[in-house]
């Protein structure tokens, strides 16, 4: 059972091998290290927030500006989500099954933002869209449009961090299918858009369905990009990463309890991210 | 054929997958050079996927470069030597350094383990390795925060210190190293280590010689993205380091202070020796990408 990851995913049974005097110190190394690194740490704030009960945590999670900020980190998930799985999967069919010049170049590129500071995109939108300085920003502005400080640029900033997250899981599926059966579709009168439907979409849902996972995770706890472009007012542009840090800031039980309540509800979010794409990953080895 | 690499949550974070340039199957290879196989359709799908790009990444990065040139040589020099910033750069980059190294041997160690090794548990430790990466980053301060600052049950109070910067940067750069390694690892076959074996190499020499340099390519591409992650970190030190200038303070750390300064040319210049790096490591991650897909 516990070697199972590596048996489908090595595509064959392995030998078993004869145990070396190393392994034993090795796995206890292992599990040391990744125990003090990430296991107890995360149990510890786990047990700090349930410290006094269940009651002062759902008080308060109940906080106006709790439920706001977390209204306000959803919306902004879902709207970065949406575009790049939209954006995601038209550049990965782009990148994959046609030939342009620069398509090389622009494969490369795509991979950029996993590599930017968050800071760094915060600043690199402030430039360009700021209402004040900006390149764009003063014109949208009297368009009537505010990026910055605003819901526009929050959700322009978690879709560039997790930009590339939809494609990378695309991309290698669609080199994997082929072009056989959409070409016997469309030879057989079927349109782009009933090739793309009924054959190409289901050979890469599971793909598909990855890069959502992991884009909505990496989205709803993106922090550092947000607060460069969103001022972090409380009610109107503070998400749930930035009340962490606020509330963890203040003095007093009560707002520390909110801070690892918030805390411990965007840890649960990324667990059960995690556990769903690690429940459905193997899956598509068995096509 | 290909070096496909195995979809998983790595190659999300781990980088090879997506710049991979296998050749779709039934593409000519004659037609590779200057040709486009755009159709009307694919051709507006292009301009409107490039007219995004451009407005979400590519302006915006190239504002950050001309914001950061336009003191001249002088004020971008005079930006980046300053004593605190330079301090910052400075601390940054050789905390990465160290941090990467250790996540090469601990990285190998554990896709080792995981691989290798089997044992009640197992699949737990492969959720926990991608806990860093899924976790919110101010998340990961405060998780990092309950055992090593104050109150710490281990007694260490690390907070506000330089091992704070350490032990963030381990943290968040855990996955990398271990999810390029872990598919390459598999797919080494067994009979050539038990050939090796047989002529009487021992384990060690078994290591050395055969599986470490199958393994290179793929710690080199892990330690590259673990550094490149490393010195962009922001989120996890927030709570952890208490940002002191000269001693925890890090490169983001310093361009956001410029930025809530109002001094948007310094903040620019920092900013822009980040994306150098950046850029640095993405091509050479193309380029030994490419030598293995020849090679292999």
């Amino acid at each position: 059972m516990a070697d199972t990851t590596a048996t489908t995913r090595g595509g064959r049974t392995r030998t078993v091998r004869q145990p070396s005097r190393l392994r034993w110190p090795l796995r206890i190394a292992v599990i040391v290290y990744l125990g003090l690194l990430v296991v107890w740490p995360v149990a510890i704030v786990a047990f700090k927030t349930f410290e006094r009960g269940l009651g002062p945590v759902l008080e308060a999670l109940g906080q106006p500006e709790v439920v706001f900020a977390f209204e306000l980190t959803v919306a902004n998930a879902f709207w970065a989500v949406v575009i790049n799985t939209v954006f995601g999967v038209g550049i990965s069919l782009l990148l994959v099954r046609y030939e342009f010049p620069g398509r090389r170049a622009l494969s490369a590129l795509v991979d950029l933002p996993l590599s930017v500071s968050p800071v760094v995109v915060g600043l690199a939108l402030l430039l360009v869209y700021s209402g004040r300085t900006g390149w764009f920003g003063p014109t949208l502005e009297r368009l009537g449009l505010q990026v910055i400080y605003a819901q526009p640029g929050m959700i322009m900033a978690t879709a560039f961090v997790s930009l590339p997250l939809v494609i990378r899981e695309v991309v290698p599926v669609l080199h994997e299918i082929g072009t056989d059966q959409e070409q016997a579709a469309s030879s057989l009168g079927a349109s782009a858009w009933q090739t793309f439907g009924r054959i190409t979409l289901p050979a890469i849902r599971w793909a598909l369905v990855y890069g959502v996972v992991l884009s909505l995770a990496r989205s709803l706890g993106e922090y550092g990009a947000v607060k460069v472009v969103s001022g972090g007012v409380a009610l109107r542009t503070q998400t749930a990463t930035l009340l962490v840090e606020e509330r963890y800031s203040q003095f007093g039980a009560d707002a520390t309890t909110a801070a690892y309540a918030a805390a411990f509800v965007l840890a649960l979010l990324a667990v059960v991210a995690l556990v769903v794409v690690s429940v459905l990953r193997p899956s598509d080895h068995d096509r | 054929m290909t070096t496909a690499v195995t979809p998983s949550a790595s190659d999300a974070l781990a980088g090879t997958a997506a710049s991979e340039d296998t050749p779709t199957p039934g593409r000519s290879p004659r037609g590779r050079r200057r040709r486009t196989t755009l159709t009307r359709a694919s051709a507006i799908g292009l301009g409107v996927a490039m007219l995004w790009f451009s407005l979400l990444v590519l302006i915006p990065l190239v504002a950050v470069v001309v914001q950061a040139s336009s003191g001249g040589w002088a004020g971008y020099a005079e930006a980046l030597t300053s004593p605190q910033t330079l301090a910052a750069l400075e601390l940054t980059v050789g905390h990465a350094v160290l941090v990467t190294l250790v996540d090469v041997v601990m990285g190998t160690a554990i896709a080792w383990v995981l691989v290798r090794d089997s044992f009640v548990g197992k699949r737990v430790l492969e959720v926990v390795i991608d806990v860093p990466f899924a976790l919110p980053t101010i998340v990961a301060g405060l998780v990092l925060l309950s055992l090593y600052g104050a109150g710490s049950p281990l007694g260490l109070h690390w907070a506000n210190t330089s091992h704070a910067v350490t032990l963030a940067f381990l943290f968040v750069t855990l996955p990398f190293v271990v999810r390029t390694v872990q598919p390459v690892l598999m797919e080494i076959e067994p009979e050539v280590e038990e050939a090796a074996a047989s002529l009487g190499a021992s384990r060690f020499t078994v290591f050395r010689l055969v599986i470490l340099p199958s393994l290179a390519p793929a710690i080199t591409s892990g330690a590259a993205l673990a550094f490149a992650r490393a010195i962009s970190e922001y989120g996890s030190l927030v709570l952890l380091s208490g940002n002191l200038p000269y001693s925890t303070e890090v490169a983001s750390v310093r361009i956001l202070s410029f930025i809530e300064g109002d001094q948007l040319t310094a903040a620019s210049a920092v900013a822009s020796v980040l994306l150098l790096v950046a850029l640095v490591v993405i091509v050479g991650l193309e380029v030994v990408s490419r030598r293995v897909a020849r090679h292999g």
